[in-house]
């Protein structure tokens, strides 16, 4: 089991994770490994909390669920609370979450990585509605799940018509603020002012 | 080979592409989760190649419209859940009885009632088996994988043209919605031959002597269909020899052609002391364990995952019963196929349930910490 990657994407319902599972999921197809995507249905889908998982794996995945996560992105408060305690390998688990929303609390051994995902969205590119590409962008820039220029490709593929170079940008800006991000420091930069 | 790639899909978009490879040009039906995305996938696709989508008032009506259309010369499908099966059982009968092929699809969500719209189950075995009256033959398909979701629906269209036999896809909420890594042909034809071309010049609707093909309507040949019992010609008859005849018959057509609809895999130890029976979602977790346990550990362990669920696979079971000490069979339900497999298996091995109905999946450590305690 050891190359199987088990990512939690969640939020708020409305924030393109769903969206954003199906693209990292086609991401890695086009990058030839094997993929399971499932999702929250029903009313959380639609406005509560949203839940999208995705298994990547070089084998052939069985279980379609994610049982141990390998890599869990937060977009807001809510989320965090709930699925953080979710975590069997605290430590290992990259935890990524967008610190427009989520406020902490931050325990140290957690080694929680905290970007201003939403605000960056709406700041550099006027556009919240990207901040699930941006999102994606941090996310693959920090654990290098997918090729960058297949998933570049990927989101065009995949993102509503018209809109494919500037969701490409966001995914850009993603990698950018990781490597501004000051990664590991236990998000920190929750606490930037706006 | 046409050209072909990977794509990400699925369960219910692979039964919609499964159907349009196999020549499905018609589609009636009544949206219901967790099966609307057939529909949705038939009607973007179906009005390019020429072929109709009609959403009804109901599912009653989506099912007497699929008969309809079937008995004109389409390959047909529908889609709904448990609570829209239980509405088209009377015409699924209908279909059985006039024999009309006909795909039914269901995709499987928490029952009874409206129960949990979202939530997986398996609670509809026993209602694809008998939900309709009387003693009708019935074939039943289970996939576990959004690649067996594709091959199977073209297996049930064919079969079902072939023995003018109503074909049930019974599909999970897990299998239904999952998206998955998929490579299929594209623009791939895998269409029987068409069955009018082969009319033997005394064709006869309902021919005694076996299975006739059938010939739609406006096609040359004049013929009554009914519900009732009817003789060659398909006009009704309560004659006690003739009504025993005709069941006899739409029984046999399945047991003649049995190697073709009752498909099973089994994966694991050739001597195996504890082996898994299940279907659907739950071969996934059966998978996970049974692939540990033998591949990575040797243990004596094996699955047999059935792809048919009716007519069930007795065979398949008995055999197994002979080499195996403990039978285990998880199902989302409270134990619907679990009595199917102690009557065959009659006290050949121990056969233990493992049930879940909290509308979510069986998961792998449940398997196999079931599987140890008949292991150590």
């Amino acid at each position: 089991m050891g190359n199987r990657q088990e990512i939690l994407l969640t939020g708020a319902g409305g924030q393109g994770l769903i969206l954003a599972s199906i693209i990292l999921a086609q991401a890695a197809v086009n990058d030839n490994k094997n993929v399971v995507q499932t999702q929250s249905y029903g009313p959380e889908a639609r406005g509560g909390a949203s839940m999208a998982g995705v298994i990547i794996d070089i084998d052939s995945i069985e279980y379609p669920k994610v049982v141990n996560p390998t890599v869990l992105l937060c977009l807001n408060q809510a989320s965090f609370n709930k699925y953080l305690p979710k975590i069997k390998q605290v430590g290992e688990c990259v935890v990524i979450v967008d610190s427009t929303f989520v406020s902490g609390p931050f325990r140290e051994e957690y080694k929680v990585q905290s970007y201003p995902i939403t605000q960056m969205a709406r700041e550099k590119l006027g556009k919240e509605v990207v901040a699930n590409m941006l999102a994606l962008g941090v996310l693959n820039a920090a654990t290098g799940l997918v090729d960058r220029e297949i998933f570049r490709e990927s989101i065009f593929e995949l993102a509503p018509k018209g809109s494919g170079e500037l969701n490409q940008e966001a995914f850009d800006l993603g990698y950018h603020l990781y490597e501004q991000g000051s990664g590991r420091d236990v998000g920190q930069s929750a606490q930037t002012n706006q | 080979m046409p050209e072909t790639k990977p794509v990400l899909m699925q369960g219910n978009e692979a039964c919609a592409e499964g159907a349009i490879s196999a020549g499905v040009r018609f589609y009636a039906g009544y949206p219901i989760t967790p099966s609307t995305e057939v529909a949705e996938r038939m009607a973007a696709r179906l009005p390019d190649l020429g072929g109709v989508f009609i959403q009804m008032e109901d599912e009653i009506a989506s099912m007497a419209a699929v008969i309809g259309a079937s008995i004109g010369g389409m390959r047909t499908i529908t889609a709904t859940s448990g609570p829209g099966f239980s509405l088209k059982q009377e015409n699924i009968g209908y279909a059985i009885m006039a024999e009309i092929p006909c795909v039914i699809v269901d995709v499987q969500r928490m029952g009874p009632s409206t129960g949990v719209p979202t939530a997986p189950s398996q609670g509809d075995v026993m209602q694809a088996r008998w939900g309709t009256h009387g003693d009708h033959p019935v074939i039943v398909f289970s996939p576990s994988s959004v690649y067996e979701t594709y091959y199977l629906t073209i297996a049930a269209v064919n079969l079902s043209q072939k023995l003018r036999q109503p074909v049930i896809l019974l599909l999970d909420e897990v299998i239904g919605h999952m998206r998955e890594k998929v490579t299929i042909p594209r623009d791939s034809k895998l269409m029987v031959e068409k069955v009018s071309d082969k009319v033997p010049a005394d064709w006869k609707p309902y021919d005694e002597k076996g299975l006739t093909p059938l010939v739609p309507f406006g096609f040359g040949h004049y013929y009554h269909v009914t519900g009732l019992f009817h003789d060659q010609y398909g006009f009704p008859t309560g004659d006690p020899p003739q009504v025993e005849r005709s069941l006899d018959r739409i029984h046999e057509k399945l047991e003649k052609s049995r190697d073709e609809v009752v498909l099973t895999n089994y994966i694991g130890h050739k001597e195996p002391r504890v082996v898994i029976v299940t279907y659907g979602c739950s071969v996934r977790s059966a998978r996970a364990v049974v692939k540990k346990a033998y591949w990575n550990n040797r243990q004596p362990v094996g699955l047999l995952s059935l792809q048919t669920l009716w007519p069930f696979p007795d065979r398949e079971v008995k055999e197994l019963a002979k080499k195996a000490d403990v039978i285990i069979v998880p199902e989302m339900n409270m134990g619907q196929i679990i009595s199917e497999v102690e009557r065959h298996v009659k006290g050949e091995a121990e056969v233990i349930p493992l049930n879940r109905y909290d509308g979510e999946m069986i998961s792998p450590d449940q398997i196999s910490d079931l599987m140890g305690r008949w292991l150590s």
